[in-house]
């Protein structure tokens, strides 16, 4: 048996029309042009129709933090696979983005829009603040103190008894109409996406990736990685951030649970089962995961269970992820080959 | 006076929480996120075998010992050694073990006040006029014995050597003839024991709570970045330091900043001297 299996051996081939597309010839034809875009039409368009098909009270509801998420996982996923910096403090962008936006709400009587940009921009200064003396540290010491961070302001509130204390703020505006909170956050995820795409293929982009395989020879070339990393971290948090005042206009409220863990696990976990470093993978896996985890709610704890255990099935025996293998069967053949 | 005493208490206590994540870490180099869950289980283990199956007090205290160091092995072995050396995914995959024990159990119903296990030796004494629990005088003396303990096995047994040798340098070790993977599972499987130890001697003086494993996970951590990660007189020290601080605060500011200081120590560690108070041999690695 295991002797006929050495025999043969699984090759994998780009696909004629994968070579095809990949030049200005791609315009040459319909068929190599849908190649190219229907990918991203599908992604683009089925997140646009999504409200539409899920009508109701609940659902709606359910797709916006659906969005939320997907914008905690892109920002964790550009972070981690792009600059190399594995940040485990989603839990803190969005507790900062939360608080603001609800600062600017209530404080000084700003409009839920203007409120969430402030708070995006604010939120992010302040955020890479926070990371710009721990942005030297390496893997493992990186990872400890941002999931740290959350955990520390949580309870630096709840000691100080400031901003509501444990109450969290309250009478936060909500958004000007059911319309504008469904497809604000959809136009924001699908804009942040593309946008992210387009940057990690920059010169900018170029240097990150630098940054992360090899910061000595960065350094030798004469550029400062701390100053590109504290940039990388701006991006990320004002996407974390941005994830978090819309979070906090869509539950009208801020308090010190929206540093909770789950800002930081789910995100990750999505981005594991998307696959890590494509960008669209966490995505797709916020897509997947949360409405499971939102039609597990009757089992209470249970869900978390369970999503940790898919969670910990993916990272260690299918750590490519969806995406990833998706990917390989659009753009590749495979066939058994005789040795 | 109640000052020094609680304090070292609180002392011991944090070192015993932290005695197995710092084994495991120092030996292979897993940050062992699953700590405090093992910890919590492993009351619920002692609980179970004590009230649901009816043994003795002693017996059921071994068998959670032997139970949690055999689930640390098995979790090591058949999970986590896949991502060795991987240290985002074996921080991701230990935390989702973590979360997996811990919401398993509240979700199995261990949850509010009513677990409890019995103290070993009830009644109190005064020292200096503070009135102190036999229970926590106990843990304080075991504790103390557990580290000279450690110690000894590991500068003179064999499996101790051969610990210490991994945790130096793994592939001068690996051409000695010691089999790094084997050690990797017997440090873990060690480290889930001491786990369950500072459980038993700990737990008695309140309830069992889920929620308090991630606070032992946290103070573990906080130890052990203080103390220098790998380091075992570090970590006593950094035990102390934070044993004591805690108390200090909870004295004069008051008791909500307990677990503040825990954070604040790691921050400030992390910020200021990444590897700690008595961890240079790796201070390059960690910074750039």
């Amino acid at each position: 048996m295991s002797k006929k299996m050495q025999q043969r051996r699984r090759e994998r081939i780009d696909r004629g029309i994968k070579i095809r597309t990949e030049g200005i010839y791609a315009l040459m034809s319909w068929r190599e042009l849908a190649y190219l875009i229907m990918p991203r039409m599908v992604l683009i368009v089925g997140l646009l129709a999504l409200p539409l098909v899920m009508p109701g009270l609940y659902w709606p509801r359910v797709i916006s933090i659906v969005c939320i998420y997907a914008l905690l996982a892109l920002s964790f996923d550009f972070l981690a696979h792009y600059v190399g910096l594995v940040s485990l403090g989603g839990a803190l962008f969005v507790g900062i983005g939360g608080y603001l936006t609800a600062l600017l709400n209530t404080e000084l009587g700003l409009p839920p829009l203007l409120a969430i940009a402030g708070a995006t921009l604010i939120g992010s200064a302040i955020c890479t603040l926070l990371l710009l003396p721990c942005l030297p540290l390496r893997g493992v010491y990186f990872a400890i103190i941002t999931l740290m961070y959350p955990l520390f302001l949580a309870r630096v509130i709840e000691a100080l008894d400031i901003f509501g204390g444990t109450d969290g703020i309250l009478g936060i505006d909500s958004l000007p109409n059911a319309w504008v909170e469904q497809y604000g956050v959809i136009i924001m995820l699908v804009v942040c996406l593309f946008a992210l795409r387009r940057l990690v293929n920059t010169d900018l982009g170029l240097v990150l990736r630098a940054v992360k395989d090899n910061d000595q020879a960065v350094r030798a070339s004469a550029m400062n990685i701390t100053h590109y990393k504290a940039l990388a971290v701006f991006i990320a948090a004002a996407i974390g951030c941005l994830a978090g005042a819309y979070l906090a206009h869509i539950y009208m409220w801020a308090g010190i649970s929206i540093f909770a863990l789950d800002f930081s696990v789910l995100p990750i976990a999505a981005t594991v089962i998307g696959g890590s470093g494509t960008l669209v993978g966490p995505v797709l896996g916020c897509l997947i995961l949360v409405p499971v985890s939102e039609l597990l709610r009757d089992f209470g704890t249970l869900r978390i269970v369970f999503y940790s255990l898919i969670l910990l099935a993916f990272i260690v025996f299918r750590s490519e992820g969806i995406m990833v293998y998706g990917q390989r069967k659009y753009h590749q053949v495979e066939r058994w080959t005789k040795i | 006076m109640d000052i020094l005493i609680y304090g070292t208490i609180n002392s011991v206590a944090l070192a015993l929480y932290a005695l197995g994540f710092a084994l495991v870490y120092g030996i292979s180099r897993l940050p062992n996120f699953a700590h405090g869950a093992l910890y919590i289980l492993s009351g619920f283990i002692t609980w179970s075998a004590l009230n649901t199956l009816g043994f003795n007090y002693f017996v059921s205290i071994l068998l959670s010992l032997l139970v949690t160091g055999i689930i640390g092995a098995v979790i090591y072995q058949f999970f986590l050694i896949r991502v060795r050396g991987m240290e985002i995914s074996e921080i991701i995959a230990s935390y989702a073990i973590a979360l997996a024990i811990l919401e398993g159990l509240r979700w199995g119903g261990f949850k509010g006040m009513t677990y409890t296990l019995p103290v070993f030796i009830s009644g109190s004494t005064t020292i200096a006029g503070i009135s102190v629990d036999y229970q926590r005088l106990l843990a304080v003396a075991i504790g103390a014995v557990l580290v000279v303990c450690l110690w000894l096995f590991t500068r003179f047994t064999r499996i101790g050597l051969a610990l210490r040798g991994m945790a130096q340098d793994e592939r001068a070790a690996l051409m000695l003839g010691i089999d790094s993977d084997v050690m990797a599972v017997v440090a873990m499987g060690l480290g889930s024991s001491l786990a369950a130890f500072a459980a038993m001697l700990l737990l008695p003086l309140g309830n069992i709570v889920v929620e308090s494993g991630y606070n032992v996970l946290i103070l573990a951590i906080a130890v052990c970045v203080v103390g220098g990660i790998g380091s075992w007189p570090g970590a006593v020290l950094a035990a102390f330091i934070i044993g004591f601080a805690q108390i200090l605060t909870v004295v004069y500011i008051g008791s909500h900043y307990q677990m503040v200081v825990a954070l604040l120590a790691i921050i400030l560690t992390l910020i200021l001297k990444p590897s700690g108070l008595f961890g240079q041999q790796k201070e390059l690695e960690e910074r750039v």
